[in-house]
């Protein structure tokens, strides 16, 4: 049984068409890139999963591990194992990332019927996955993403993402505004927490971040739908062709 | 398709008031209204003294003569003094029972329901509690185990009784009668509240505490409190308080006053819970409040912190008269407003001694469609050498239909003070629930953990079992029946 199943999912936000049928299929195990040049619907696609509510579901259905998404909240789909490292992080003053994680994690075994974890246990696990994206200590004690640079942000959601080790990661942008070594440590954090069980979807730009995280496979998404599917060699033919092409093969064929 | 959008936010509304039950005893009522006679009645009652009655009349006599004030941001309709109960006291108390075990079970089941036990036996871990239905107080706990440091820990009206020299010597002497409206009418009407002296050099190794409860309806509470801490003395002191449900509004005047002498100190918390309306505004205390210290000799200090969740009107400011050189005031709070709730609160820091220090840290949580308002003055008088002040307010607001001001007063009058203000406002927006959810966070826990945090430097002024108490009790306050 597959991950995640999209089938002709057709949004709009305030009216205006974005996704216009796209469909996708993603199994343990398996890394998909996303690409596409801006305004194609990336960022939209990520929201739809999460259950971001500017979004209207025009037609088609997600099943994520076998559930209508649709009906279920965007809290219980983080608890069922669907995480989405955001574009631009949003900063919590005056909660700890200690004590926003220990939430979190309680409220995801809860929902599991799994006890809390005690502090000590919480506490040596927090250090472990810190280690993960080369995090101090300090920064356990620190507001969420409050006053952090970009890329501390980022590492800071890939903390986040190995600390509740869920079945499917959605990586919106994760690359961007990071230089070469904030993003060699994302990438790393992110290789070190994928196993045959989970999954990712890597949400990209550029090609760049493909170099670290390579993709079993890679799609193209274009005018709200995946038009080009390939292997991880895609990826480097848009970095090098750029997007041109693709709008000028689809243009027009879809409107 | 997918769930209509909902705005979450807007979804936040009060749960049910938990403590909002009314005991049903037979009570002892003083005719409605307010006159000489009534205040006669009252002193009567409660077998005063001369000058107790004689102070009672002037003040009475005086607030005659004034006006309600009308600078706060807040708004109800006017208040008819005529139209409520001056004296309610339950049956049974008016002739305080000498012993713990002869209380009326109906009062001690209210207590406990309240989760504050009236048998030392079943008592909070190092509390010495002063219980207080209506207008009399109804049991005192470790009464003898204080009075052998020398302590005195009893109701007010004892305290006239059998120390009225120190009564006399204190009473108004940090908030006359002159004072304001709300204290001159507490000053003619007060009927009891709680008395404590702190002898010199001694400690006090109990948390002391009184718990007011207003329970008749159509009553006004007026509690007097009065602390003194003697030389080189140190107490704790917490008062909490709960009203039941009631479509009316109830007036609560109270008057504390505290009295810090060299190198004393007096930490006083408070956990205000008064019933706060219902979601549509209506009912609820009108909590209208005079609380005033004097660091009275060199090297005192006196700390406020208060938690304020409840009340239709909170109108409170807890404030510091830094007399004595090297004294030191401190105000920490937490002001919280939900639905229709309206807060005019802060406090004021007098410098008149040398080398005084004041520390002002106030957290305004503003939600549904209450309006919050932080109001401060900082004095530093002429002869306030190195005065220094340090005011932090933060406003958080939860939606967009609610209102957070801040009126920061300054005067000074000497150069060499140091005064220094900070504020900061900030919203739980729709993108930080969005991003607690999306970690597997409801959205109640996430405004809790927010809350908290938000919170967190006042709740730590708190003594621990009343930080998780208060704690609780912000979370409670913004519950609603979210998704």
């Amino acid at each position: 049984m597959s991950l995640l199943k999209i089938d002709n999912l057709k949004v709009n936000i305030n009216g205006k068409e974005i996704l216009k049928g796209l469909s996708l299929e993603v199994n343990p195990g398996e890394i998909h890139a996303i690409m596409g040049p801006n305004g194609s619907g990336k960022s939209t696609l990520a929201g739809v999963l999460a259950g971001k509510e500017d979004y209207e579901v025009v037609e088609g259905t997600i099943e994520f591990d076998g559930k209508n998404i649709f009906e279920m909240s965007p809290e219980d789909r983080a608890r069922e194992g669907l995480f989405l490292a955001f574009q631009y992080p949003i900063e919590i003053p005056g909660v700890s990332n200690a004590s926003f994680m220990k939430t979190a994690v309680n409220e995801i075994r809860k929902y599991r019927n799994l006890e809390p974890l005690d502090a000590m246990d919480f506490l040596r696990i927090m250090r472990e996955k810190a280690k993960l994206v080369e995090m101090d200590q300090a920064f356990l004690n620190r507001s969420v993403n409050d006053g952090f640079s970009g890329g501390e942000k980022k590492r800071n959601e890939i903390f986040q993402l190995a600390m509740l080790e869920p079945k499917l990661a959605i990586l919106d942008e994760t690359d961007s505004g990071l230089d070469i070594d904030a993003l060699k440590i994302v990438a790393n954090g992110v290789n070190k927490v994928r196993n045959e069980n989970n999954a990712f979807v890597v949400i990209t730009h550029y090609q760049r971040l493909l170099n670290y995280i390579i993709p079993d496979f890679v799609h193209v998404l274009f005018d709200g739908k995946l038009v080009v599917s390939g292997g991880k060699e895609l990826a480097l033919e848009l970095e090098e062709k750029g997007y041109d092409w693709i709008k000028k093969q689809y243009n027009g064929v879809l409107v | 398709m997918q769930k209509e959008p909902i705005n979450i936010v807007e979804e936040i509304t009060q749960s049910d008031y938990k403590y909002g039950f009314v005991t049903d005893i037979e009570q002892e009522l003083a005719p409605k209204g307010l006159n000489e006679d009534i205040i006669r009645f009252i002193s009567a009652k409660k077998h005063e003294p001369e000058f107790m009655l004689e102070w009672r009349l002037k003040a009475f006599r005086f607030w005659q003569q004034m006006k309600e004030p009308k600078w706060a941001n807040v708004k109800f309709p006017p208040i008819d003094y005529q139209d409520a109960y001056y004296y309610a006291a339950p049956k049974q108390a008016a002739n305080k029972p000498k012993s713990l075990d002869e209380i009326d079970p109906e009062i001690r089941r209210t207590f406990e329901k309240l989760g504050i036990p009236l048998t030392e036996q079943q008592r909070l871990a190092g509390i010495a509690v002063d219980a207080v239905m209506d207008s009399v107080s109804v049991a005192t706990t470790f009464k003898e185990k204080l009075s052998e440091l020398g302590i005195i820990f009893c109701s007010m009206s004892e305290a006239i009784r059998e120390h009225p020299d120190l009564v006399q010597k204190y009473i108004g002497s940090v908030v006359p009668y002159t004072d304001n409206y709300f204290a001159a009418l507490n000053s003619a009407v007060f009927s009891d509240g709680s008395f404590c002296y702190i002898p010199k050099g001694v400690r006090c190794p109990l948390e002391l505490s009184t718990y007011f409860r207003i329970n008749a309806s159509e009553t006004g509470q007026f509690e007097r409190t009065l602390i003194i801490a003697d030389e080189g003395s140190y107490v704790s002191y917490l008062e909490g308080c709960t009203a039941p449900i009631r479509d009316e509004n109830q007036l609560h005047a109270a008057v504390v006053e505290l009295i810090a002498h060299k190198d004393a100190e007096i930490k006083y918390s408070t956990v205000q819970n008064w019933y706060p309306g219902d979601k549509e505004g209506k009912g609820g205390i009108y909590n209208f409040v005079t609380k005033r210290g004097i660091c009275e000799g060199n090297n005192s200090k006196i700390s406020w912190t208060q938690v304020e969740t409840g009340s239709a009107i909170t109108w409170k400011y807890p404030s510091c008269i830094l007399k004595g050189d090297n004294s030191i005031g401190e105000f920490y709070s937490v002001a919280l407003t939900n639905n229709y709730q309206q807060a005019d609160t802060g406090t004021k820091m007098i410098h008149l001694g040398k080398n005084t220090k004041s520390r002002i840290v106030s957290k305004g949580i503003s939600a549904g469609k209450s309006q919050n308002s932080y109001r401060g003055l900082v004095s530093i008088g002429k002869k306030a050498e190195n005065a220094r002040n340090y005011s932090q307010c933060d406003s958080l607001l939860l939606g967009d239909k609610c209102g957070a001001h801040t009126f920061p007063y300054i005067e000074v009058k000497n150069k060499t003070a140091t005064v220094e203000h900070e504020a900061t406002t900030s919203k739980i927006s729709e993108d930080i629930l969005f991003y607690c959810n999306q970690r597997g966070i409801s959205t109640e826990d996430a405004i809790g953990l927010i809350v908290n945090g938000f919170s967190r430097e006042v709740l730590n002024q708190l003594p621990m079992e009343f930080a998780v108490e208060a704690q609780r009790l912000l979370a409670v306050s913004l519950e609603g029946s979210v998704g």
